[in-house]
């Protein structure tokens, strides 16, 4: 079915010439010379003022980085990057060394505020602190980690984390401070060698997030980044590591932006989430890096590594992901389900439009017993773009009890894009139960019976179910995330061709 | 440094293949020539491994690791093997048309019986002229060595307008160990045709031997075919068949395959709809035990509007077999109004059984309605449960639930008689399980 006008008129609402963030903000930066070579990656590490073990993991693998080549079994296009031609570390020039956050260049305090993170963290930033009880309870609280290019500019509710025994600070400084945690989880979920962008990543990554959630906490608040690329020809490499102990739980939110540029930049990240047992680690992503203009010009070439060990029993990862920005988007959010009785989620909206190219999906590794999966993708392609749904659920022969569901739909709108699912689905005993499909009708037909016996049109119902499905973690969201995502998704799903 | 070591190697065992071969290759000097061009084709590529993604799950290199030298032409001990295999593979009232190790064999076959509808000639006559027959719209490395390879195969040409009363069956018979047989056949049917084409592979007591099979079949407008292929090769035998199917406009084609043998098998389509207002029902069954490894790989291309396409499979795997299933629906910009659906299901009967799925869709067409589904599991315990609760013992429920599993897609063959002997099959399968 084609889609209705209305949706087709929301999503040109939401078309790439109507990026809102493509601003840049002027101000003084530190940057390596461009290039790649173990004297930048000493620089970095010295930057940091990393220990040596720390310095020696990145130089090996720089070097085994050199052995390696750039996969091309995606289906995404783009001229050969040339890595010799990017800034692997631009920061913020700082004025004198910040002790407290007034202390922040206000250029950037301006430009998250531009932004829209919300005014009551800056209002934190700035030091008023609202008085006990008069905290409005209808709002979450939110500590954000904000980072611009290549390193971490502010933490917000660090104290109040700290009182909770969260730990919640760039991975910079964690590696200062807490090197047994870092030492024993870094690279322990996506190994340096694991691919060509995650090799270069543990090379050169100038900054991230660290999460430790001690057992049997209860993360007090959302955590959050924010991502912004500034500089011009700066590739940004940050690195995430959380880590749940047993019987925490933890929610994390990730949000991007970059100024409006005609080249394209390079972004390469890597994140590991491991979740011990019984715990529970929540990861919501709002993906919007400059997409490109409407010719194709510029944007972000994102090719990230994520995954998330559940390696104890009964531990819980989801990933949600809403994707609108990106040139290029290269990226499999993960769930290696070890532990027995652990469960992986994947929630995506992949939304394409311009000359965006999406190769997205997911990967379920079972290997423990009566682990379980679910895996609902949506994906939108409108303009030019390419909306590709890659995923993998995979059942070990000793993962007895295996359950997996996946959906995966798209939508085009227009005849010029095009939308591809590329599912890999391998079962290696007799116990593992895999359903896969591809039309909305299915989703359950339970659920829209039920609707549509109520009187909803099959549309409306479809809609219910999916939005039923994801707002949940949406409503996680903070508010403007949750409002831009919602935008999003409200698309209606008429016409899904699976 | 053992990788390319292995590499010189087997690539000196490969120029020995095509080189020992080539004498009693047919075809004119310049039909050598093409030959000669794909066995370099195929030597550089080498046999497809996991590495490649469309033999991701079927690693020729670690599953078969060599071609097999060339089967000599059939003597006459050999003959009488082979009649006797066809006399038990034969559908009745079928008009035969056997292949014994590669070569046509005309005492076996029913050539009169064909009637003036019908053209036959051989690969061997048609490649004495023009090497057309040995290039096809697509190539790998298998279908290269096959173009190089050929030995012989049937070239059939179905009037415009005939409605055939019996099914052509084209019966290919092994009866050498140790050894390849190349075919490659065509069959073109003409506008408003009626025609069943029946493909079976039988041994006639052979062991331990490769086929590599290719078919071109083109169908006109207007016209209803069936197509049935039946692999029953030796259970310890290589089956690689490569299939190119083009169809006409307002035609119905009617396609099923059924895999009970072979160690490793792979049958690889690539159907077109070239023309519009086609309905295409591309169905079939794989009966798996043992080590077996069987490969369904179809990629269904929408190239023009307004066509329907339908599959449904359904693959049984017992003890540590693997059953492989990859299918793609292209949907080509202009195709709008396509209909495309496809549906795999696997059931696994014991612990170390695989199944591998892959259903792709490409989709460049925003007005259509494409979908896939796929499956995998185990025997319903309550429904086993129920049957058990009423007498039938396990390996007797179980049977009939496999019955009414991969019954979804023989149903789907629509001639009455075909579709009872295809039951039988099923059902012999299911005796010898228990």
């Amino acid at each position: 079915m084609p889609a209705v006008q209305e949706t087709v008129e929301r999503v040109k609402r939401i078309d790439v010439d109507q990026y809102r963030y493509g601003f840049e903000t002027l101000i003084d930066t530190e940057k390596a010379p461009k290039g790649l070579s173990e004297e930048i990656v000493k620089f970095i590490s010295q930057k940091k003022n990393e220990p040596d073990w720390m310095l020696q993991w990145r130089l090996e693998a720089y070097r085994r980085w050199l052995t390696m080549t750039e996969p091309t079994w995606a289906r995404v296009e783009y001229p050969k990057i040339d890595f010799q031609d990017i800034y692997y570390y631009a920061a913020p020039k700082p004025k004198k060394a910040v002790t407290s956050l007034d202390e922040i260049d206000p250029e950037i305090l301006k430009t998250y505020e531009k932004l829209g993170i919300p005014l009551r963290e800056v209002a934190m930033l700035e030091g008023v602190e609202p008085k006990v009880g008069e905290e409005d309870p209808a709002r979450r609280k939110i500590a954000v980690d904000a980072v611009f290019d290549s390193v971490s500019v502010a933490t917000t509710f660090k104290a109040e984390l700290k009182k909770a025994g969260v730990i919640f600070m760039p991975i910079s400084e964690a590696i200062r401070e807490h090197p047994e945690l870092v030492q024993k989880y870094l690279g322990s979920v996506v190994p340096t060698s694991d691919n060509f962008y995650a090799t270069l990543n543990s090379a050169v990554f100038s900054d991230g997030s660290f999460v430790y959630v001690p057992p049997g906490v209860r993360c007090p608040m959302e955590l959050s980044t924010y991502f912004r690329i500034n500089e011009r020809n700066t590739g940004q490499f940050e690195r995430t590591l959380i880590i749940a102990d047993k019987g925490s739980y933890v929610s994390y939110l990730e949000g991007c932006t970059a100024p409006q540029r005609d080249e394209n930049q390079l972004h390469a990240a890597v994140v590991e989430l491991v979740a011990l047992d019984d715990a529970e680690i929540k990861y919501s992503t709002v993906q919007n890096w400059y997409p490109g203009n409407s010719e194709g010009k510029g944007g972000i070439y994102n090719f990230v590594t994520k995954r998330g060990d559940c390696r104890g029993a009964n531990s819980k990862i989801s990933w949600t992901q809403v994707e609108t920005g990106s040139a290029i988007t290269w990226k499999y959010p993960s769930c290696i389900l070890r532990g027995d009785n652990s469960s992986g989620e994947f929630y995506s909206i992949a939304i394409s439009n311009g000359f965006q190219q999406v190769d997205s999906g997911t990967k379920m590794i079972h290997l423990g017993k009566n682990t379980s999966s679910r895996i609902i993708s949506k994906g939108i392609a409108a303009g030019k773009s390419q909306n590709t749904y890659r995923g993998l659920v995979t059942a070990h022969r000793k993962a007895t009890g295996a359950r997996n569901f996946t959906a995966c739909d798209s939508l085009l709108i227009g005849d010029k894009c095009g939308a591809h699912t590329v599912p890999y689905i391998e079962a290696k005993n007799s116990s593992a139960t895999f359903e896969h499909e591809a039309t909305t009708s299915k989703i359950s037909e339970d659920v829209l019976f039920y609707c549509i016996q109520r009187g909803l049109s099959q549309e409306e119902a479809v809609g219910l179910v999916v939005n039923g499905f994801v707002k949940d973690v949406l409503q996680q969201l903070p508010m403007e995330f949750a409002v831009e995502a919602q935008k999003l998704i409200s698309i209606s799903l008429e016409g899904s061709v699976g | 440094m053992n990788v390319a070591l292995a590499k010189t190697g087997s690539g000196r065992a490969v120029s020995d293949l095509f080189a020992s071969a080539e004498g009693r290759l047919p075809g004119s000097p310049a039909v050598i020539a093409v030959r000669r061009e794909a066995f370099e084709t195929y030597e550089h590529l080498g046999l497809p491994h996991r590495r490649i993604e469309e033999w991701k799950y079927t690693d020729l290199r670690a599953l078969v690791g060599e071609v097999l030298p060339l089967a000599a032409s059939p003597d006459a001990a050999a003959l009488k093997r082979a009649a006797e295999a066809v006399k038990a593979h034969a559908i009745e009232g079928a008009r035969k048309l056997v292949l014994v190790d590669g070569v046509f064999a005309a005492d076996l076959s029913d050539v009169k019986a064909l009637g003036a509808e019908v053209s036959l000639k051989t690969l061997r006559e048609t490649l004495e002229k023009d090497a057309g027959l040995l290039k096809t719209a697509s190539t790998d490395a298998v279908i290269s060595l096959n173009a190089a390879m050929a030995t012989d195969g049937v070239v059939l040409s179905i009037a415009d307008g005939a409605h055939l009363s019996a099914p052509i069956q084209i019966i290919h018979v092994a009866t050498a160990a140790s050894v390849s047989a190349f075919t490659r056949s065509q069959v073109a049917v003409g506008k408003g045709v009626r025609a069943t084409v029946v493909e079976s592979f039988v041994a006639a007591g052979a062991k331990a031997y490769q086929v590599n099979d290719a078919v071109v079949l083109s169908v006109g407008d207007n016209a209803d075919v069936a197509h049935i292929r039946l692999l029953d090769d030796s259970p310890d035998a290589v089956n690689i068949t490569s299939q190119f199917v083009t169809v006409g406009a307002n035609t119905k084609l009617n396609f099923f395959n059924m895999t009970t043998g072979a160690a490793v098998s792979r049958l690889q389509g690539l159907i077109t709809l070239a023309g519009e207002g086609s309905e295409l029902s591309i169905n079939g069954v794989n009966l798996l035990k043992k080590t077996e490894h069987g490969d369904t790989t179809l990629v269904v291309d929408h190239a023009v509007p307004n066509c329907v396409s339908r599959e449904i499979f359904r693959a049984v795997i017992d003890d540590r077999a693997h059953s492989v299933f990859q299918g793609r629906i292209i949907v080509r910009p202009d195709a709008q109004k396509t209909d495309g659906k496809m549906m795999t299901r696997a059931l696994l009967l014991s612990d170390e059984a695989e199944a591998d799925n892959k259903p792709e869709l490409e989709i460049f067409a925003d007005d259509v309605s494409c979908g896939h589904g796929a499956t995998a599991g185990a025997l319903d315990d309550s429904l086993l449960f129920y049957l058990k609760a009423r007498g039938l013992p396990e390996k007797q429920a179980q049977a009939l639930l496999i019955q009414a599993f991969v019954g979804e897609a023989i149903e789907q063959i629509a001639d009455d008689g075909l579709r009872e002997y295809v039951i039988g099959i099923a059902e012999r399968w299911l005796e010898q399980r228990q």
